[in-house]
């Protein structure tokens, strides 16, 4: 089926209309040799038989609502309430367009308006847009954003080693053919000192990442500091965060942050193996006229009622092209709907709750986890994520943990810090249970000798 | 004001979900770590399903009527693509588990790049970019690398036609490489002699819609590519436009080297609003080392050259989705890096593949018949009212009016636009593209009724008299919709961009 | 369409004028130019101090739907700029040879004076526009 409603009767009176005898005819500009090529591909199947083949394809998938899971680094598990997924999928949010035309558009650019005011509180920071594609990108954009700050004067890009270690390759990969130099993330032990003291008049902005992705959380009085030393090199400081930790932790428009990045994937969305997730993107109002992706601002109407419009376009790609301050076109529109919903369904007690559950299931693993014998837990305070130092290599771990006892472990760091071997990063949020983490602990010493 | 803010409605105390109490002994909270303050709004469950099923109602949308937005390809989005989706096994796999607890879901995305490649006519493909502007900053930094590998960095110039859409320049300037303006000619195409004038060693590549956005097959596509090549450049094709010809022509075939396809437009996964989308990019044998990764690969293959990561073959045919062939991750050879964090907007992909694997090489080919018959339908039914700068040709599946009418010269296009509105109509794309003033850029697709088209067509019509005998009802529209015209330069003079 | 014209600058093909008083000029856009944009909603201007170079772009002005430079038509260093047009940016739809002037720069180069347009020249080049 192709969801096409006209008949043959229906083509062979609009085909008169026209003046030819044929579909096939209006393609005379396609080179003849190339017309109606055979593709290649399997036979057409009914609605049925395309989802049976998927469930069966599914079921091959090892999925943490089934299987206890725990494992982070960027994307979570967290409840969903049902109430988000129901109004998510309405079909006038689902199959609407980009709002261009706000008359019949106020759906989507006041629920728009309204996921940017709570981005903006939930981050400390003045405005917010309407979303970019996903933490990386809207890290990258952040460093765009800053080198545009500083008029394209300043080359120079540090970038804590604690940020995202995908995220830090985006940013490498967006800015390949701007001539930038990058700093601060070659050391693991480079800390916020080192960053302090690297930074300098050639430098566009320094990021962070809060928590890191090793789970650490710098001190927001520490993190205030930086910022100073970083504004009066006369450059910006970009903080990629955590939205579900913000909900319990100092904001970083408090400690001095002038861009802040990252995943809004733990508010309302599925993990979904990846994507659609959420870039969130806030700033300082004084940059707004560099910043990228779409804003929805308010207005009125032709007769006075109060409306929502996108504003500030003369950024964007359509109007400024070659000029703008990004080609972004396409966003996360539904995925920051998810995201509004979700964070009003919880409210500032909701969300405050869920990351204080994630705080004390993540410390009380942590503790537990310290006294099997073989295994360590790194020091430093952290959020909901920490460093294990485990007996043996964490794939061969995670093998016999999912193989022998069902659960899924947490992530090998060796694949991005080399030094880092046999470290295992941990996660626990609201989802898992204490008989899961309990059950967890039992199946490291069990895995001790994998 | 017809709704509230959500803020509005806040009260203090109110609640929406509870949650579960601790069943872990409680670790101290440092209070300097804490937050004073977090000001989200107080909602019972109820209050927030009003606002927003109330928000929902004031939005138009293709399951409310016909969207004829040009290049947007505003089609049908299939509830079976969404069910897909939800399936519990996709939608809670998290995307760092190890391949051997994916498999499902890796076979569905080498399927896809499989799919794709076929359909496009390419060697290889990413499913990782997230929008087509995603894609065309991949194809272009992929363009400038392949450049660089062969030593020649001075070709840091991409050719642009002056119909292009605002993100191949921009695409372009992020790539750091210089975007030049490309003329079309008198019947539509691209400017042959502008075209050898401009292609030099500082050459890049070109940038190709094709159809292009005036609705046109460029009818010198195969001398246009061969320029470029000979030229030692290479040719990016745009894909928003591919509805014209899925299944009819295949654009690795005939030259361009490396393209991005808009999975929310061709490949009917929904609008969202303004997105999620995905933009897969499809690539010659050449290029194939250069994508963006990690990609899916099928294991029934070796490593290359020593020190070289593991290169993935992107399948042997075409073929449905099996769990039996072991699939892993690997990263192409001379990777351009990682566009986006894990690979791809799986749940927009696997929509993708629910429509490809219901449609058949047969169900594509018909897509693209009955898009291009509504079109040229259409075409037929206004060229005589509004003009239309290239009726003389047969157009794609979109077509350029004007929103000028002689008897009325004070009315333009975005009041018939307005009006099309008091219609029930969504209007077309507006004053794009920027070639043709007063464009109205209108695009059917393939899944609207003749009925719908006469009445589209109709309506237009109606509004043509309407210009010469009322024409304050289109100064003054739209009239019925929940809000009349905003004052857009209050919005951009205040600024007012968060609540309170 | 009738277009304002001011008979004591001089204009730059780019729509740009200049208003010379003594050592210095006053340098704004035409009311083509602003019926062109439509209405402002926001003025780049340049620091005091910073040096414009003739023919250069030295600001942007922005609409709702156009971002467009703003040619220097001189040369030379800015003693000042409107802040009024920070509050209030419709003065340059308003009043574009008044009110909503952007800069004065000490003139680098009086001869640059010589090859812009007096009022009647630029007169007709609107019209052939």
């Amino acid at each position: 089926m192709s969801f096409i409603p006209n008949t043959d009767a229906d083509r062979a009176r609009m085909l008169e209309v026209i003046g030819v005898a044929s579909p096939a005819e209006l393609f005379h500009d396609v080179p003849k040799e190339h017309r109606f090529p055979l593709l290649d591909l399997p036979p057409a199947l009914s609605e049925q038989e395309v989802l049976g083949e998927l469930e069966a394809l599914s079921q091959l998938n090892a999925q943490g609502g089934a299987t206890p899971s725990f494992l982070g680094a960027g994307a979570y598990r967290h409840f969903i309430p049902a109430v988000v997924d129901a109004l998510v999928s309405r079909s006038e949010f689902a199959t609407a367009y980009t709002p261009y035309q706000p008359e019949i558009s106020q759906g989507t650019l006041q629920a728009i308006f309204e996921y940017q005011s709570m981005i903006a509180r939930l981050t400390g920071m003045e405005v917010s847009n309407a979303s970019h594609y996903d933490g990386a990108t809207s890290a990258a954009e952040a460093v765009i954003m800053s080198l545009n700050v500083a008029q394209k004067e300043r080359p120079r890009v540090l970038l804590s080693c604690g940020v995202n270690p995908q995220y830090r390759a985006v940013v490498r990969t967006y800015t390949q053919g701007m001539g930038l130099t990058f700093g601060g993330d070659e050391n693991l032990a480079n800390g916020i000192d080192e960053l302090e003291s690297m930074c300098d008049e050639s430098t566009a902005c320094v990021m962070v990442q809060y928590p890191d992705f090793l789970g650490r959380i710098p001190q927001p009085g520490r993190l205030l500091e930086l910022a100073g030393k970083v504004h009066a090199c006369g450059a910006l400081l970009v903080a990629v965060v955590n939205p579900i930790a913000l909900g319990l932790l100092v904001q970083p428009g408090e400690w001095g942050a002038d861009v802040v990045a990252g995943e809004g994937q733990s508010l309302g969305n599925h993990l979904s193996f990846g994507g659609p997730y959420l870039g969130f993107f806030a700033f300082r109002r004084d940059h707004i006229r560099r910043s990228s992706g779409r804003i929805a601002g308010e207005t009125a109407d032709h007769d006075g009622r109060r409306s929502y419009v996108f504003t500030l376009s003369t950024r964007e790609q359509h109007i400024r092209r070659e000029k703008a301050t990004s080609n972004i076109c396409t966003n996360q529109s539904l995925n920051a709907l998810a995201a509004a919903v979700y964070m009003a369904s919880l409210g500032p007690r909701g969300l405050r709750q869920v990351a204080e559950l994630c705080w004390h299931k993540a410390h009380y693993a942590a503790s537990a986890i310290g006294e099997v014998s073989g295994y360590s837990v790194a020091r430093e305070q952290f959020f909901d994520e920490f460093v294990v130092h485990c007996p043996a290599s964490v794939r061969r771990i995670n093998e016999k943990l999912f193989q022998k006892h069902r659960i899924i472990g947490g992530y090998d760091l060796s694949a991005d810090y080399p030094e880092m071997k046999n470290a295992m990063l941990v996660c626990c949020t609201e989802v898992n249970t204490k008989e899961n983490i309990d059950r967890f602990v039992g199946a490291l010493e069990d895995c001790r000798h994998a | 004001m017809l709704e509230p803010l959500i803020f509005e409605i806040s009260r203090k105390g109110r609640e929406g979900v509870s949650l579960p109490a601790c069943d872990v002994p409680e670790t101290a909270i440092p209070s300097e770590l804490c937050r004073a303050a977090l000001s989200l709004p107080e909602v019972s469950e109820i209050d927030l399903v009003r606002h927003y099923v109330r928000l929902s109602h004031l939005n138009y949308a293709v399951d409310t009527g016909f969207y004829p937005l040009g290049s947007c390809t505003m089609k049908y989005n299939p509830k079976a693509n969404d069910a897909a989706a939800r399936i519990s096994g996709f939608m809670e796999l998290h995307p760092l588990q190890d391949a051997s607890t994916s498999q499902g879901a890796l076979a569905v995305m080498h399927s896809l790049q499989t799919m794709i490649a076929e359909i496009g006519g390419f060697a290889a493909v990413s499913l990782q970019p997230s929008a087509g502007a995603h894609g065309e900053l991949t194809g272009i930094l992929i363009m400038r690398k392949v450049h660089a590998a062969h030593g020649q960095t001075e070709r840091t110039r991409i050719l642009v036609p002056d119909s292009a859409h605002g993100t191949n320049p921009a695409s372009t300037a992020m790539a750091g490489l210089e975007a030049v303006e490309i003329p079309s000619d008198a019947r539509g195409n691209i400017d042959i002699g502008r075209l050898k004038a401009s292609l030099d060693g500082r050459v890049a590549g070109l940038m190709l819609t094709n159809p292009n956005t005036l609705g046109l097959f460029e009818e010198n596509l195969l001398e246009v590519t061969r320029l470029v090549h000979e030229a030692g450049g290479l040719v990016y094709g745009d894909g928003a436009n591919f509805n014209a010809i899925l299944g009819v022509a295949r654009p690795g075939t005939m030259g361009i080297d490396v393209m991005h396809f808009n999975l929310h437009k061709t490949f009917s996964t929904p609008h969202g609003g303004g997105g999620p989308g995905a933009g897969a990019v499809g690539v010659t044998r050449e290029l194939a080392d250069y994508l963006p990764g990690p990609i899916v690969a099928s294991a029934d293959y070796t490593a290359t050259a020593p020190g070289a990561r593991a290169e993935g073959r992107v399948g042997a045919r075409a073929g449905k989705a099996s769990g039996r062939a072991l699939y892993t991750w690997c990263m192409p050879a001379k990777s351009i890096g990682r566009i986006k964090s894990f690979h791809g907007n799986f749940g927009i992909l696997v929509r993708a593949y629910v429509y490809i694997r219901m449609l058949g090489a047969d169900g594509l080919r018909a897509v693209a018949e009955n898009a291009v018959l509504n079109a040229n339908y259409l075409q037929v039914r206004l060229k005589g009212t509004y003009p239309v700068p290239h009726g003389d040709r047969t157009c794609m599946h979109e077509f350029v009016a004007q929103g000028k009418l002689a008897e009325a010269p004070d009315i333009r296009a975005l009041d018939i636009s307005k009006r099309l509105i008091d219609y029930g109509f969504h209007p077309p794309t507006n004053y794009f593209p920027l070639i043709v003033p007063e464009a109205l850029m209108i695009e059917p697709t393939e899944t609207e009724s003749v009925e719908t088209l006469d009445r589209f067509a109709d309506a237009l019509l109606e509004i043509a008299k309407e210009a010469s005998t009322h024409p304050e009802l289109l100064h003054e529209a739209p009239h019925t919709s929940p809000v009349r015209r905003l004052d857009e330069v209050r919005a951009a003079r205040e600024l007012k961009v968060t609540a309170g | 369409m009738e277009y304002r014209f001011d008979e004591t600058v001089r204009y730059a093909k780019t729509h740009e004028w200049v208003r010379v008083d003594g050592t210095e000029a006053v340098v704004g856009i035409s009311d083509y130019a602003q019926d062109k944009l439509s209405d402002v909603v926001f003025t780049d201007l340049p620091a005091v101090g910073k040096e414009i170079a003739k023919e250069k772009p030295f600001m942007v002005i922005e609409s709702v739907k156009a971002a467009e430079d703003v040619f220097a038509p001189v040369s030379g260093t800015v003693t000042a700029r409107n802040e009024k047009l920070i509050k209030s940016p419709e003065l340059v739809n308003k009043d574009p040879f008044g009110e909503g002037w952007f800069v004065r720069v000490r003139l680098g180069n009086a001869k640059e004076l010589d090859s812009l347009m007096d009022l009647a020249a630029y007169r007709k080049f609107v019209e052939t526009l």
